[in-house]
């Protein structure tokens, strides 16, 4: 039998606060049903399957499965030389391939003791930050078109069409770079490139203006993130969400300020971090956001690199690559960087021979993902999507 | 703190851990017995002077004489790092207890690793594989490991066009 | 106005059959929304502006069963094998697929040990035009579709002569 009973919801009440009230009321609760969300979902930036038990819209439980992209990149790399795995960490996050390609071959470098030239260390990081600004319009604009918003989307990968078409001039590969070496870079930039990257950061002026009048502070789509999803800090510490979920979460933890690589404690910018500025501390509009205003930072190293670089006399760019890797150091060595998803570490074995002994990727995304089961209980079916894109995940590197 | 201090407060307060330290590394690396890991790893994120509040990465390993699980910790309190390592003879299985109540991080990891290694960890909630199917056979990561031909039915080598192209060349 | 407007009498058109059926077919290739690794993000840059597939009457569809072309867009491993058989059974008659890039091609760089890869998609369904390159670059991508569809253009409907 049925029976009517009130219940007082307070106006603006959380999914969370909601289904905690109806704790209370267990009969309230209808059947549970399973639904398969992916492998093939155009919500789930690849080949994620989850599965959610709901209680009518809301979410009870999620379990993430994963493995749909598990292409064998630790055991290739097993049969590969230290140089020629440079390739193939290109595809472990493919959206930021530059950013990959840094993390592993300042791991080797690191662990064998190259030192490399100043002008070498400054093309890195003008090469990443460019790619960590792709992919961050990669974030933005697909976490834009899961909301709903399909223009933005158009907006930014046209802005990232033009960082594509200077990579293409700096090393023939649009998508996969494959531009550094242990030891230095494939080769030097090409003539006027230099000059092509002030035109493309004046160009930019004032496009991120743009995305946050276009996406950012419109109403929708704040009412759809805000308060949603809330991870907070002391979460993302246990289940090892680093980058930019964790700077959302109000943490000021930055692996180029915090622990300096590759001559990042130079540069001068700021690490944003989420504050709660249209809902609480931690939610998905938070994160959203310090992707967007680490943009900005990212430009302004662009910016201070490429004038660097100006200045700085040429020199060898293959000069410390060495010349045979068949015999190199024994050890092992756990060496993080960070990537646009948050930390990436590579922990190498080296039994002194020709290839590597073990190599294991530390993914960011592979540890985001893993918050994904602790925090969707309560959250609406559509507020997963708005989880899934908020914590930017590739597949290709949660599942390698 | 750096990681001979670690390993001596350590060591006093585990004697029966066979603790030692590897020093021939360039960051040292503290070994331990594989069953004291759930209560050193609890001790080093509570201890307020230690304080690992989040583990950075777990990998199982394989060298010529063992199977190892290696625990990257580090502390962003007093930032410092420490390098764990339980290891075990190949004869038998490597059975670890699990760490994912400390860091619930570790619950993939360790599934990952006992995907990839077959290593085994105690009291895990949900000691499934990760990345592989259910019935896949096998641990891929093992030195040793023999890739399948087929799994239901799907072929997984690569056609062998040599072969086929026999007649015509010949 | 458009360029043929006003230039003719009320008039009619006579065509074959087929000529008028493939015209469609090929003129509004729905491919599945379905990225699967590196070259997902190129199919994606293809769709959206510059590249712009839209005007070729291609425009990505969610649902296997509103879709005519399946693009297998990166490395197809064995879990998602099986999955992808399924999406290509629900798809409705004529369906075609495209193998894009080198792993679904032939299982390109994780070929020789790739234990979890299927190296080649041919091998677990029938690849009507495959696209070569790692990823392939969107101008690649889309000469893929314009040959598609002048293997479309090829078709027949009419009953087998005995």
């Amino acid at each position: 039998m049925s029976e009517i009973r009130e219940i007082d919801i307070p106006v603006g009440a959380t999914p969370q606060k909601i289904s905690q009230m109806l704790e209370n009321f267990e009969d309230v609760h209808g059947e549970r049903m399973v639904v398969q969300m992916g492998p093939q979902h155009p919500a789930t930036h690849g080949v994620l399957r989850v599965e959610l038990e709901t209680d009518g819209e809301m979410i009870m439980k999620a379990t993430p499965h994963i493995g749909y992209l598990h292409r064998c990149f630790e055991k290739t790399c097993e049969s590969m030389t230290w140089q020629q795995v440079v390739a193939y960490t290109d595809r472990l996050d493919y959206c930021s391939s530059a950013n990959n390609n840094l993390g592993y071959v300042l791991a080797c470098e690191k662990m064998f003791g190259i030192e490399v030239s100043e002008r070498v260390q400054t093309i890195r990081v003008l090469v990443s930050e460019l790619n960590r600004l792709a992919s961050h319009f990669i974030a933005i604009g697909t976490y834009g078109l899961d909301i709903g918003a399909w223009t933005p989307f158009l907006y930014l990968i046209q802005e990232r069409e033009h960082i594509l078409d200077l990579f293409d001039r700096l090393c023939g590969g649009r998508l996969l770079l494959n531009y550094m070496r242990i030891g230095g870079l494939t080769h030097d930039l090409p003539d006027n490139w230099l000059k092509e990257v002030h035109e493309y950061l004046s160009y930019m002026e004032g496009k991120l203006d743009e995305v946050n009048s276009l996406l950012s502070y419109n109403k929708i789509f704040v009412e759809r993130l805000a308060n949603v999803a809330i991870i907070s800090e002391d979460m993302c510490i246990k289940y090892g969400l680093t980058g930019p979920n964790l700077r959302g979460a109000g943490k000021k933890w930055d692996l180029r300020k915090n622990e300096p690589y590759c001559g990042y404690e130079t540069y001068d910018f700021d690490i944003p971090v989420g504050d709660g500025e249209v809902g609480t501390i931690g939610d998905c509009w938070d994160r959203y956001i310090v992707r967007v205003k680490e943009c900005e930072q990212s430009m302004r190293i662009i910016k201070q690199a490429t004038e660097r670089l100006e200045k700085m006399p040429g020199d060898d760019v293959l000069a410390a690559i060495p010349k045979s890797m068949t015999k190199v150091a024994p050890g092992e060595i756990y060496f993080r960087t960070e990537h646009p998803k948050g930390e990436l570490g590579f922990y190498i074995v080296s039994n002194g021979k020709k290839f590597p002994w073990r190599l294991k990727c530390r993914a960011p995304s592979f540890s985001s993902l893993s918050v994904m089961s602790a925090v969707s209980p309560g959250l609406l079916i559509a507020d997963m999507v708005a989880l899934i894109g908020s914590i930017d995940i590739v597949l290709g590197e949660v599942d390698r | 703190m750096t990681i001979p201090e670690i390993f001596n407060i350590l060591q006093e307060k585990f004697p029966e851990a066979e603790l030692v330290l590897e020093e021939n590394n360039p960051d040292p690396i503290i070994r331990a017995k594989c069953e004291a890991i759930a209560d050193i790893s609890l001790l080093l994120r509570d201890d307020p002077d230690f304080s690992f509040d989040s583990l950075m990465c777990l990998s199982g390993v394989e060298t010529v004489e063992e199977f190892q699980t290696v625990y990257h910790l580090y502390s962003m309190l007093h930032n410092h790092k420490v390098t764990l390592r339980a290891g075990g003879t190949k004869e038998e299985e490597l059975i670890v207890p699990t760490v994912s109540h400390i860091w619930p991080t570790a619950d993939w990891h360790e599934r990952e690793s006992f995907d990839l290694f077959g290593i085994k960890y105690t009291d895990h909630p949900d000691p499934r594989r990760i990345l592989l199917p259910d019935d896949w056979v096998g641990y891929p990561l093992r030195k040793d490991y023999e890739p399948q031909k087929t799994w239901h039915k799907i072929p997984l080598t690569a056609i062998d066009y040599k072969e086929e192209d026999n007649g015509d060349e010949s | 106005m458009g360029l043929i407007e006003g230039r003719f009498e009320p008039n009619i058109i006579v065509t074959s059959t087929d000529a008028i059926f493939n015209w469609a077919r090929s003129r509004s290739i729905w491919p599945l929304t379905f990225g699967l690794a590196c070259c997902a993000i190129e199919m994606m840059a293809t769709n959206a502006s510059r590249f712009d597939l839209d005007r070729f009457g291609i425009f990505p569809r969610p649902t296997p069963r509103q879709s005519d072309c399946l693009l297998i867009s990166g490395t197809v491993t064995a879990k998602m094998g099986e999955r992808l058989v399924t999406l290509y059974e629900q798809m409705s008659e004529p369906r075609y697929v495209i193998s894009m890039g080198s792993c679904a091609n032939s299982g390109g760089p994780y070929c020789d040990h790739g234990y979890h890869v299927i190296k080649g998609v041919d091998q677990i369904l029938p690849v009507d035009v495959y696209i070569p390159g790692c990823p392939p670059r969107p101008e690649a991508l889309i000469d893929g579709f314009l040959k598609l569809r002048d293997l479309i253009m090829k078709e027949t409907i009419a009953k087998p002569s005995a």
